[in-house]
């Protein structure tokens, strides 16, 4: 596991927002959605990533794939600094690493069948393939998928939620690559198809050997697929480990409150569960707070967290957090026993 | 027991059944149930008929002057089927002016013919001319985004702000009054207003997944606009395009009206209503002869294009 | 319990698409008493939002619906819509997954909720402003007055949600359906919603009626659940029991899917296969298709509602005791 396929060094993603009736010569207002993130993917494993939405974990996982520019840091793929290849080039990247989306109907294009869109990163990459060999390659990659293969002629509009997704995944992999991002992949599904999503991209990495970043607001179902967790919090990582650790033990303070936002399916569990809810909303990343930017919504916060961003430090072996105090924070409940 | 944790599980699920369905094979389905618009393609598709086979048909030719008729048009002129034995007007086995003749004493069945082909010709050519220069310009415009993006509007602003009428008549009093500059002017013009609204629509596709999913592929740019952005356009494109022919129609026979669009003996239906609207007192068919051809194909126009927005725009009703 | 809030009996839902008749709901009756809380739980393609749709009269054009709704004793079904405007109004109130459908963004959130007491309970302008003020306040937004003055894309979606159901309840209604309110939201606000809902019914004593897909947030929050699969009830009961003895293969699955962080769990396990198409439905139990228990009678015949353990009733040809995980 020490192979690093991909890795992010101090990235920052900052976008210009223009303000409201200003003349084109005035200096847009800055949003900083991911600021200084650090992570890294091993060869096989999959990295969970969590966050509230407005935490930056979707323009994180663009800024890898590159549809969104980053404003500063660097992004290695084996070691190699992707951010500064010529366009041809990271078009030609796109290959190793693919994308799934959230909404699943809304990532294909609804005027294409889906062998067409299957295809696409095929024709894209791999051109010395005769059309035939890429229909059945089209073919294949569907019965792996669980979609029957003489459906290619058929419209995205015509399948379920989770059938779509799975049209998703299917594009994404079609081209073998070696990293996919999935973004949110289950969270607009029914839950009896979410699991169905889950254990396919669970199956499917092991029988390929991809390594998985698995973006999402819900830490049950990131535990079930990741292998180490990502907490980010306003475009900062403020808790890294692997997956049992952070669930089982989280350290920052934010990670304890996304678990203990956890519904328990058990009545009984659920009324006598000590459920601190975090209270307050995601402060406006246009205008973060000073310090630790988690200090406005945190129970144990004090006057010295206004000053300067807590560094992420260890905590144990391979368990990361940005918080001095975090000690303090096992008197605040929240953790399950896992 | 109860439960499994099957992978191929979706196999036996149900799948779609019956044949596929485009969105294309929808929307068809749902214009054939329009009957307005199904009305309108049916008058349209004679209009185009009769340009196309009314010259096999015609008695005479354009140009060809039946002397007979000199001179006593008005009385003598008239479309032949009102023959009688209380007119002058010759029956229709001695004359075939089907449709009368003009106060030239020309057969204006042929003139007729002749003008709706110059017409819907323009119309044809000034809404081409939109959906391929302005459906391209707009959509890489929109694609693109930033610097190049208002660069390419602003040339579109200042083409719209040049007063193109006044330029028009210009151009036809410089360079000659020809059917080749009339579709020059139309063209310069017709693409501007489907640039805006296929740019406007390219922004809002920009952010759709499908298409960040392409860029994330890594697919060239030029491919993204052609495979994916244009025939997203399309439906948008084709209902504009289809309200666009009738307004050009109107914007050439403006122009013929004041006398400088297409050049004698050649006509137009505005042409052709001009014609007749100097011979109102004498001759009333030789205005609502044409007129009725202008008035039916535009309502055509103007049902179709209805019933193609409601069919390729199922959410807007 | 002698009147109840909310009586539907045999409702069902039918729409009339170019495919042909698609039978959304099938059937359903349920009761519900003051200050009761019913979950309706089901996949997409259950019908339970088009059941809270005809309860209320919003179906869309080719919808109809049969049967019978009383809230109170009155008849309510297939009102005419000035009618039932009142009753949506005053008596029962729902809110949606998307609080941005329902809200105008045209206008200041304080008009839009002034309006409402206005037209309904014909208040003046003033006194209707500062009752939904004190309502903002009641549903936990702070600085209520100064909000009052602002545009609905200024707020969040929790808040935006927030206040979907502070205009739910201007008016007092008996009773509050809520169709997939946090669906679109994070968990930490999912979590900081329920338990809003939670107050509102201790504080207003409004009934409540939540539907979701997931059973994960229907432990902590309601008495009763209905578990709907095809537009029909699979199976019905008090929560604890039903969470704790699932009595339908539906539900166990279900509740098998939900990811849990509190116990380990190896993969997770899945009902195979997708939500119904409601179009080709044949007489028999909707589940077939997707059941592990499936047998001989289950495509020919639906199951009856058959009441069991006093207070429970499912819909299923299988046996209690082959039911278990």
């Amino acid at each position: 596991m020490t192979d690093v396929l991909l890795e992010t060094r101090d990235l920052d993603v900052t976008f210009d927002i223009a303000k409201r009736g200003a003349m084109p010569w005035t200096r847009p207002d800055a949003l900083q959605a991911v600021s200084k993130a650090n992570l890294t993917v091993h060869r096989g494993e999959t990295l969970g990533l969590v966050g509230e939405s407005g935490s930056g974990k979707s323009t994180l996982a663009r800024a890898i794939v590159g549809t969104v520019r980053p404003t500063g840091g660097r992004v290695l793929w084996k070691g190699r600094d992707i951010t500064a290849l010529k366009p041809a080039e990271r078009r030609a990247h796109g290959r190793h690493v693919q994308m799934v989306f959230q909404d699943p109907l809304a990532a294909l294009d609804p005027r294409m069948n889906v062998g067409q869109i299957i295809a696409e990163p095929l024709k894209t990459h791999r051109g010395d393939l005769d059309a035939k060999e890429q229909r059945r390659r089209v073919g294949e990659m569907m019965e792996r998928v669980g979609l029957l293969p003489n459906l290619q002629n058929r419209y995205p509009h015509e399948f379920s939620g989770g059938q779509c997704q799975r049209i998703g995944i299917a594009r994404a992999l079609i081209t073998e690559p070696e990293l996919v991002i999935c973004d949110e992949p289950v969270s607009a599904l029914d839950v009896s198809v979410q699991a169905q999503v889950v254990n396919l991209l669970k199956g499917l990495q092991k029988d390929m050997g991809l390594s998985l970043m698995f973006i999402a607001h819900d830490l049950s179902v990131v535990r079930h697929i990741s292998s180490r967790i990502d907490v980010l919090y306003l475009g900062r990582i403020v808790e890294t480990g692997t997956a049992a650790e952070v669930t089982g033990a989280p350290k920052h303070p934010y990670t304890r409150a996304l678990i203990s936002s956890v519904p328990i399916p058990d009545p009984r569990l659920e009324r006598t569960r000590h459920r601190p809810v975090l209270k307050g909303e995601l402060p406006s990343p246009m205008d973060p707070p000073s310090g630790c930017v988690f200090r406005t919504r945190c129970p144990i916060a004090r006057e010295s967290c206004a000053e300067a961003r807590p560094p992420l430090l260890e905590a144990a072996p391979g368990h990361c957090v940005a918080c001095p105090f975090y000690e303090d924070a096992g008197a605040m409940g929240g953790a399950v026993s896992a | 027991m109860v439960v499994s944790h099957s992978q191929s599980a979706a196999l036996t699920a149900a799948a779609p059944m019956g044949p596929p369905r485009s969105l294309w094979a929808d929307a068809r389905a749902r214009f054939f149930r329009n009957r307005a618009a199904v009305g309108g393609l049916v008058v349209l598709g004679l209009v185009a008929g009769f340009a196309i086979f009314g010259p096999f048909v015609a008695q005479h030719s354009i140009e060809e002057i039946n002397w007979s008729i000199l001179g006593k048009v008005d009385d003598a002129g008239g479309p032949c089927f009102l023959s009688g034995p209380d007119n002058e007007i010759p029956p229709c086995s001695e004359t075939g002016h089907w449709f009368g003749t003009d106060a030239q004493a020309r057969d204006l069945f042929a003139r007729t013919v002749q003008g709706t082909q110059i017409s819907l010709m323009v119309g044809v050519v000034g809404a081409l001319i939109a959906v391929l220069v302005g459906t391209i310009y707009g959509a890489v415009s929109g694609y693109f985004g930033g610097r190049l993006d208002n660069m390419m509007m602003r040339v579109v602003d200042v083409l719209m702000s040049v007063p193109y009428m006044f330029v028009l008549i210009l151009l036809l009093v410089v360079f000659g009054r020809s059917i080749l500059m009339l579709f020059i002017g139309i063209g310069l013009i017709s693409w501007l207003d489907m640039a805006r609204i296929a740019r406007g629509q390219t922004l809002s596709l920009r952010s759709r997944d499908f298409i960040e999913a392409a860029i994330a592929t890594g697919v060239h740019p030029f491919r993204i606009i052609l495979r994916h952005i244009v025939p997203n356009l399309l439906g948008v494109v084709i209902v504009y395009a289809t309200l666009l022919v009738p307004s050009m129609i109107i914007y050439e026979s403006f122009i013929s009206f004041l006398g400088l669009g297409v050049q004698e003996p050649l006509t137009s239906w505005g042409a052709l209503i001009n014609e007749g609207a100097d011979q109102m007192r004498q001759g009333l068919w030789m205005l609502l002869i044409p007129l009725a051809f202008f008035v039916v194909s535009l309502f055509g126009f103007f049902f179709v294009g209805d019933g193609l927005r409601d069919a390729l725009d199922p959410k807007d009703r | 319990m002698t009147e109840h809030l909310l009586s539907v009996r045999d409702l069902s839902v039918s729409f009339d698409t170019p495919d042909g008749t698609v039978s959304a709901v099938n059937g359903i009756s349920l009761d519900l008493a003051k200050r009761d809380t019913l979950a309706i739980v089901g996949e997409s393609g259950s019908g339970k939002t088009q059941l809270a749709f005809a309860m209320l009269g919003l179906l869309a054009r080719n919808g109809r619906s049969e049967g019978s709704v009383r809230i109170e004793g009155q008849e309510i079904l297939n009102l005419p819509e000035a009618k039932l405007n009142k009753v949506r109004a005053e008596r029962v109130a729902m809110i949606f997954q998307d609080p941005m459908t329902s809200l105008n963004p045209y206008l200041k959130i304080g008009t839009q909720m002034a309006e409402v007491l206005q037209l309904h309970l014909g208040k003046s302008k003033r006194a209707a402003m500062e009752d939904a003020a004190r309502m903002l306040d009641a549903v936990r937004i702070p600085d209520a007055k100064r909000r009052l003055g602002m545009y609905p894309h200024e707020f969040s979606g929790g808040m935006r949600q927030r206040i979907m159901i502070a205009m739910a309840l201007l008016c007092r209604p008996a009773l509050l359906i809520a169709d997939e309110p946090t669906t679109a939201l994070d968990v930490t606000v999912q979590a900081q919603i329920m338990e809003l809902l939670t107050e509102v019914r201790e504080e207003f004593g409004t009934a409540i009626i939540l539907i979701t897909h997931d059973l994960g947030i229907v432990a902590g929050s309601c008495e009763r659940t209905m578990v709907m699969y095809g537009g029909r009830v699979m199976e019905t009961g008090p929560t604890d029991k039903l969470f704790e003895a699932p009595s339908h293969p539906y539900t166990l699955g279900l509740l098998a899917a939900v990811p849990r962080l509190d116990i380990p769990q190896e993969d997770l396990l899945t009902i195979p296969g997708d939500p119904p198409d409601l179009l080709g439905l044949s007489g028999g139990c909707p589940f077939t298709p997707r059941c592990p228990l499936a047998h001989e009678p289950c495509p020919q015949r639906m199951p009856d509602l058959v009441s069991f353990d006093t207070d429970r009733k499912r819909a299923c040809h299988a046996a209690r005791e082959d039911v278990h995980r």
